[in-house]
């Protein structure tokens, strides 16, 4: 594989373009593995790249059904932070708010990750009280976060809605400088691109219809594509968790529901951060294109269908239109929608499962892509090594039943309502 | 979007419904502790046929069950709460 340099564009240009590879091989299924990782995903690759890298686990397969990086990695709003409130959360968001920082480096492959800030607006003193409150629980952890004057929201982001009579007053904001977005396809192919290269077989068109078992224990899996063995079988396939699993007859606290995107047509830079409320749930940010790339609530009801409704469309637009009254000239040129595990505490579940030999990464509600650095990272740590990184041992799937679950919203088993 | 026909109230468009839950999630009174705990978090979130509860809240108010397909969301039977769906 030829490294990717300034070097080596220049050589192409004077050669004809001539010098371009495929970026990852198209492998046939081996007969066995040591691990295999059902779901080619961001997350899915992710985790093959660092079984290989970190743990030298080389002997790996990621089996996709569709196209990499056609789920969740495709169908996202390409958001990246860390400032949640509870330490379980923040600290493992922000380890992997680290990785980002020096991923192109290391994946030899342009992420555009673009820290450009994430921008929390709040819309009364209450608001500003819960954004102090969220700052300080980040600062604690030395996470950066920033509380700012209406006048410095003026400045920053010169289109949000300042007047009095808004129809949500701008009180303040607070703001993670260190996060903003990535490119969500550079990442999957960057993933797929440097574990192919330490070995790691990316089979697509493959979907696993079942799994072999033996004395209790996976034994491999069966799919598609012929029957494939494996003395580890890692389920990273977050929207359709509910799915997989049941096929080995285990029952998740996971609902799956639908998730929707939208973007408008591209115009010249007018946001500059990503912008958020505590109020309200809306996203809007820019893309590098120019189009502004909007997002709201999930469709609240269980889904597998990669579509949404188009009320949830319409809040979001509403809300987004309230705050930046500019947005209410441009026109929506594309919607998309994807299944989220909708977990029952909104926290991922990074764990072995009751079964031997078979291990889950999902329920990663609508935050999964931030994730995808960290979440291959803990998650190979655990498949080498059969204990949790220290940072995601609070997400394991025994934690519901104990009763210590990590719920930032704070409203129970109830997926619906988050 | 779903056109969910309401046994109270007739074809009525989504936008007055709200999904409740789904039926695996009810909780019998006289569970054990650990029977409670594996219903309330846990799911067989199918990927086909799933039988929900869902209320007429901005309409009749009255509770009704669905039975719906997750993926196609083609809707199999409506009943009101209580009543059986047919096998």
């Amino acid at each position: 594989m030829s490294r990717y340099s300034a070097l080596s564009l220049l050589h192409g240009a004077l050669n004809g373009q001539k010098h371009w590879q495929p970026a990852w091989r198209d492998a046939e299924p081996k007969k066995s593995y040591d691990v295999i990782i059902i779901g080619g995903g961001g997350h899915g690759l992710a985790t093959a790249y660092y079984l290989a890298k970190n743990h030298g686990v080389r002997n790996v397969a990621v089996i996709e059904k569709g196209w990499i990086g056609g789920g969740n990695t495709g169908r996202n709003t390409t958001i990246v932070r860390s400032n949640y409130r509870q330490p379980e959360l923040h600290n493992f968001f922000e380890f992997g708010l680290k990785l980002w920082h020096g991923l192109s480096d290391d994946l030899n492959y342009n992420v555009m990750f673009s820290p450009r800030g994430i921008l929390l607006l709040g819309h009364s003193d209450a608001d500003m009280i819960r954004l102090a409150q969220l700052g300080d629980s980040h600062r604690c952890d030395g996470i950066d976060a920033e509380l700012l004057s209406r006048e410095q929201i003026a400045k920053l982001e010169p289109l949000v809605d300042l007047s009095p009579d808004a129809r949500f007053p701008v009180a303040g904001a607070l703001i993670q400088r260190r996060g903003g977005t990535a490119r969500h396809d550079a990442v999957a192919w960057g993933y797929a691109r440097a574990a192919d290269a330490l070995g790691v077989d990316i089979i697509q068109k493959c979907e696993v219809t079942g799994f072999t078992q033996s004395g209790g224990r996976i034994t491999g899996v069966e799919t598609s594509r012929g029957a494939i063995g494996a003395d580890k079988v890692a389920i990273c396939v977050a929207g359709h968790s509910g799915h997989v699993a049941g096929l080995a007859g285990i029952k998740l606290p996971i609902e799956s529901q639908t998730l929707q995107a939208f973007v408008t047509e591209p115009v010249k830079p007018m946001i500059n951060t990503v912008v958020q409320t505590v109020g309200l749930h809306c996203y809007i940010s820019q893309s590098d294109k120019g189009g502004i790339v909007l997002g709201g609530d999930p469709d609240r009801f269980p889904s597998y269908a990669q579509r949404g409704q188009p009320p949830q469309i319409e809040k979001a637009a509403a809300e987004a239109i309230a705050l930046v009254p500019a947005l209410s000239r441009l026109r929506v040129v594309r919607t998309w929608a994807g299944v989220t595990d909708m977990s029952f505490d909104g926290s991922p579940i990074i764990s072995k499962l009751p079964v031997d030999g078979l291990y889950l990464n999902g329920g990663w509600c609508y935050g999964g892509f931030k994730a995808t650095p960290m979440s291959g990272y803990s998650y190979a740590h655990l498949l080498a090594t059969d204990a949790p990184h220290p940072l995601a041992a609070p997400f394991d799937f025994g934690r519901f039943a104990r009763g210590s679950t990590i719920d930032e919203a704070g409203v129970g088993p109830w997926p619906e309502q988050r | 979007m779903m056109l969910i026909q309401c046994p109270h109230c007739g074809p009525r468009a989504q936008v007055e419904f709200t999904y409740v839950r789904s039926m695996d999630s009810i909780v019998p009174l006289d569970s054990t502790p650990e029977a409670a705990m594996a219903t309330l978090y846990a799911r067989d979130n199918p990927r086909g046929v799933s039988d929900e509860i869902w209320r007429h809240t901005h309409g009749c108010h009255q509770f009704m069950t669905i039975r719906r397909h997750t993926v196609s969301h083609d809707i199999v039977a409506v009943v009101p709460f209580g009543e059986a769906l047919p096998s």
